[in-house]
């Protein structure tokens, strides 16, 4: 067998609607789980970025991208381990705002985690933190341990690949020169 | 530039700028306007009525196949547009050009669990290159452009247009649409020098090189284009199911058919080749049977079209991306002028093996002994020329079909590879005939499948059409009843069929019709059939219980190969 490790596959695709049913389809098919998932409108007008993570092996991830690049309304898809990646998630806990005064205050917690308060009343406190999946989550386990948690969402990765790889408008640009060469 | 017009006429307008002259379907609510618009149409498009939309779906197939243009289809939305899902899967599989255009209820009704509403795209996004809700009537031109030029270039495919009736009945003004380019799809590669040059390089080397010729040839219409590489390297060729008729059957290279009940020498050749050049062929489990020991031994080419197929299944040395017109002329260029006389002699033993084990009581068996399907395919084929339009259904009428029926012409063989759809035959049948009226189509099927889409019958009389059928009937469900003999200890589950007497149906539909019991019949009988200028049923009742061989059980080696029963 070969070995498993996180995938962080990005896409990008014109702003078409059904297009995360083609893309998650790929993925059922071969009864691969999506850890995370990620939709935004990227850089260039009218054009999304998808950021998704599985756990997978290489061949596999190879197969996949491939199918999912050949989908008519995807400008291109490609995939990275993550020491190719800068990335990055973001967590939003909320407490409830008593639990937090009788811990006697909450700065040791927020310089400990380089956490920020986002939003205090009276009934619950939301703090913000951004980090890795592990940080974020060792932030949860102290917060469930003191104070609880009376809410939690981590988002999925957004990531950005460390090497000069071509960026998204070089690659339209290109694919412009060919559409120029073909209609030659 | 037309002004005013409705949306259905746009649609109109928009398959004949797309050079459609031939439509399949099935009319009801939610595309009247369409059918009502086409009315008008009748002198410039011709609509075949077919009995059900699944035969709408496997005759613009059949249409597809043989003529390399795209097959349409119109149907209407809910049950109309569900029943179109095994032909949209099927040419999914089999790369067949073609656009499906549905009715669905108007914009307003969307997404409200309306009267035949279903989500026909969101069900066929799967199973089709592209699928697309057209809500506004102004989207017409271009929608349909860009389904024509998706479904044809590249590797081709199904389209569906998902088209609301408020836009069929609104009016604008319509302009021509033509798409050449989408820039989120590039179809065509640019030949790549460097693999073109590894490839020819990897062949010059070979001494003993095996070419897998597979649907991409046709496609491509490189038939010329293969037999000069062929040559000019002295490489022996074998083909998939669906890459028959790119050789014809007497070409000196072509040594027959790979796979699970294809012939010996190709299928153990595999495994001692030194090069395998896989052209236009997607190496499925019923080619390479176990990959852990498929062609190990040897470097793979892989001539496709479709990057996702490389290193797919088989792992390849070099990919040569493109259409196979280009590419292999342009491998070809480089090749040295060849003689691999002792490696092509070596499949000699097996062509006799495979005679003395299977071919000769297949073709000539024993007097007083039941009939062989084997028997009636090669009868039919000699009586036509070899020049004959194979059709086929599934199991194993299909196995015997191909691997007896000889072919001098190219284009010529339709049948469901991929998906293996019983009930595929008869209307892929009337597809083929329509886009070829001139040459004899000769459908061979089994009791199962003919039941399956035998209401077509109605479309051929209704078509006033001329299509050769020949179903040959052993009462069972031959080929599982052939995997339960083999592997499920005779148990023979649910494939013993009692079946209806076959040439009153024809006779019902006025359709001319025999039925053979005895070998001494069947000669007079085909006869019979070609002679007639209408269609004709051609009942054959043969062997009950015969198995197709040689065959390559389900994920065994491709070199382990049964050739009767006590395997001797
Ligand atoms: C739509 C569909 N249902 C079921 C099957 C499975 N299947 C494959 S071959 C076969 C038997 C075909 O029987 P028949 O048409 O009589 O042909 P024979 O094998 O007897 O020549 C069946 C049931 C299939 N291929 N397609
Ligand atoms: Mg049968």
């Amino acid at each position: 067998m070969e070995e498993k490790t996180i995938y962080t596959i990005t896409i990008f695709s014109e702003n078409n609607p059904g297009l995360l049913n083609q893309i998650t389809t790929v993925f059922t098919r071969r009864q691969i789980n999506i850890e995370t998932l990620s939709v935004s409108p990227s850089a260039l007008k009218g054009i999304h970025k998808f950021t998704i993570t599985v756990q997978t092996d290489k061949p596999t991830i190879e197969k996949v991208v491939k199918q999912i690049d050949k989908r008519v309304d995807i400008l291109k898809a490609y995939y990275n381990n993550d020491s190719e990646l800068v990335y990055q998630e973001i967590a939003l806990y909320k407490l409830a705002t008593d639990k937090v005064l009788a811990l006697g205050g909450i700065e040791p917690l927020i310089r400990k985690y380089n956490a920020r308060v986002l939003e205090i009343l009276d009934n619950c406190v939301v703090l913000e933190k951004t980090g890795l999946y592990e940080e974020t989550q060792e932030m949860f386990d102290e917060l469930a341990r003191t104070t609880g948690v009376l809410q939690f969402i981590r988002s999925g990765r957004v990531a950005i690949t460390r090497g000069r790889i071509e960026r998204l408008s070089d690659m339209l640009a290109s694919i412009e020169k060919r559409r120029q060469e073909e209609q030659l | 530039m037309k002004q005013n017009i409705t949306g259905a006429q746009a649609l109109m307008e928009s398959l004949l700028h797309e050079g459609v002259d031939t439509i399949f379907g099935y009319p009801g609510g939610a595309i009247i306007p369409v059918f009502d618009a086409m009315y008008d149409y009748t002198d410039k498009l011709h609509y075949v009525l077919t009995r059900h939309e699944q035969g709408a779906t496997h005759a613009a197939q059949g249409y597809a196949r043989v003529s390399g243009k795209v097959g349409v289809c119109i149907v209407t939305s809910g049950p109309g547009a569900t029943n179109t899902i095994t032909g949209i899967g099927d040419a999914l599989m089999d790369s067949t050009p073609m656009v499906v255009i549905t009715g669905q209820v108007g914009k307003s009704l969307l997404g409200t669990d309306a009267f035949q509403e279903i989500d026909l795209v969101g069900i066929t996004q799967p199973i089709t290159k592209w699928s697309y809700q057209i809500r506004d009537e102004k989207e017409i031109p271009w929608a349909v452009a860009r389904a024509f030029y998706i479904a044809k270039s590249g590797r081709p495919g199904p389209v569906v247009l998902d088209f609301a009736k408020n836009a069929q009945t609104a009016k604008f003004d319509y302009e021509p649409a033509t798409c050449t380019f989408i820039r989120s799809y590039l179809p065509n590669h640019p030949l790549d020098n460097e693999a073109v040059a590894k490839a020819a390089q990897l062949i010059n080397q070979a001494k003993k090189p095996l070419a897998l010729v597979g649907h991409g040839v046709t496609i491509g219409q490189a038939e010329e284009e293969l037999k000069a590489f062929l040559d000019k390297a002295d490489i022996p060729a074998a083909w998939t199911l669906l890459g028959e008729s790119a050789m014809p059957t007497s070409y000196r290279l072509n040594k027959g058919m790979l796979g699970m009940h294809g012939n010996i020498g190709p299928n153990i050749k595999t495994n001692e080749c030194d090069l395998l050049i896989a052209i236009g062929m997607r190496f499925d489990d019923r080619i390479t049977g176990d990959l852990n020991v498929y062609a190990k031994q040897a470097k793979v080419i892989h001539f496709d079209i479709d990057i996702a197929e490389i290193d797919k299944n088989v792992k390849t040395d070099v990919a040569v991306l493109g259409d196979v017109k280009n590419t292999l002329p342009a491998v070809t260029a480089q090749l040295e002028n060849n003689a691999h006389t002792e490696w092509i002699d070596s499949f000699k033993q097996y062509e006799e093996l495979e005679m003395e084990k299977v071919i000769r009581h297949e073709l000539n068996p024993p007097a007083g002994s039941p009939i062989t399907m084997g028997e009636v395919v090669r009868k039919v084929s000699d009586a036509t020329q070899r020049k004959a339009i194979l059709v086929t259904d599934v199991g194993q009428n299909q196995m015997e079909a191909v691997r007896y029926f000889q072919f001098d012409e190219k284009r010529s063989v339709v049948t469901s590879g991929g998906a293996g759809t019983m009930g595929f035959g008869i209307p892929a049948a009337i597809g083929a005939k329509i886009a070829k009226p001139k040459r004899t189509v000769c459908l061979f099927c089994g009791d199962g499948g003919f039941q399956m889409t035998m209401q077509e019958l109605g479309t051929i009389i209704q078509e006033k059409m001329d299509v050769k059928i020949i179903l040959m009937n052993n009462n069972y469900l031959g080929m599982v009843r052939q995997w339960q003999e083999l592997f499920f200890q005779q148990r023979y589950s649910s494939t013993p069929m009692v079946n209806p007497d076959f040439n009153a149906i024809a006779q019902a539909y006025g359709i001319p019709t025999r039925l053979v019991n005895q070998r001494e019949e069947l000669d007079s009988a085909i006869a019979d059939m070609l002679n007639s200028t209408n269609s004709y049923l051609l009942v054959v009742n043969v062997q009950e219980k015969s198995l197709v061989y040689p065959m390559t059980p389900a994920g065994g080696a491709v070199t382990t190969i049964l050739l009767n029963e006590n395997n001797k």
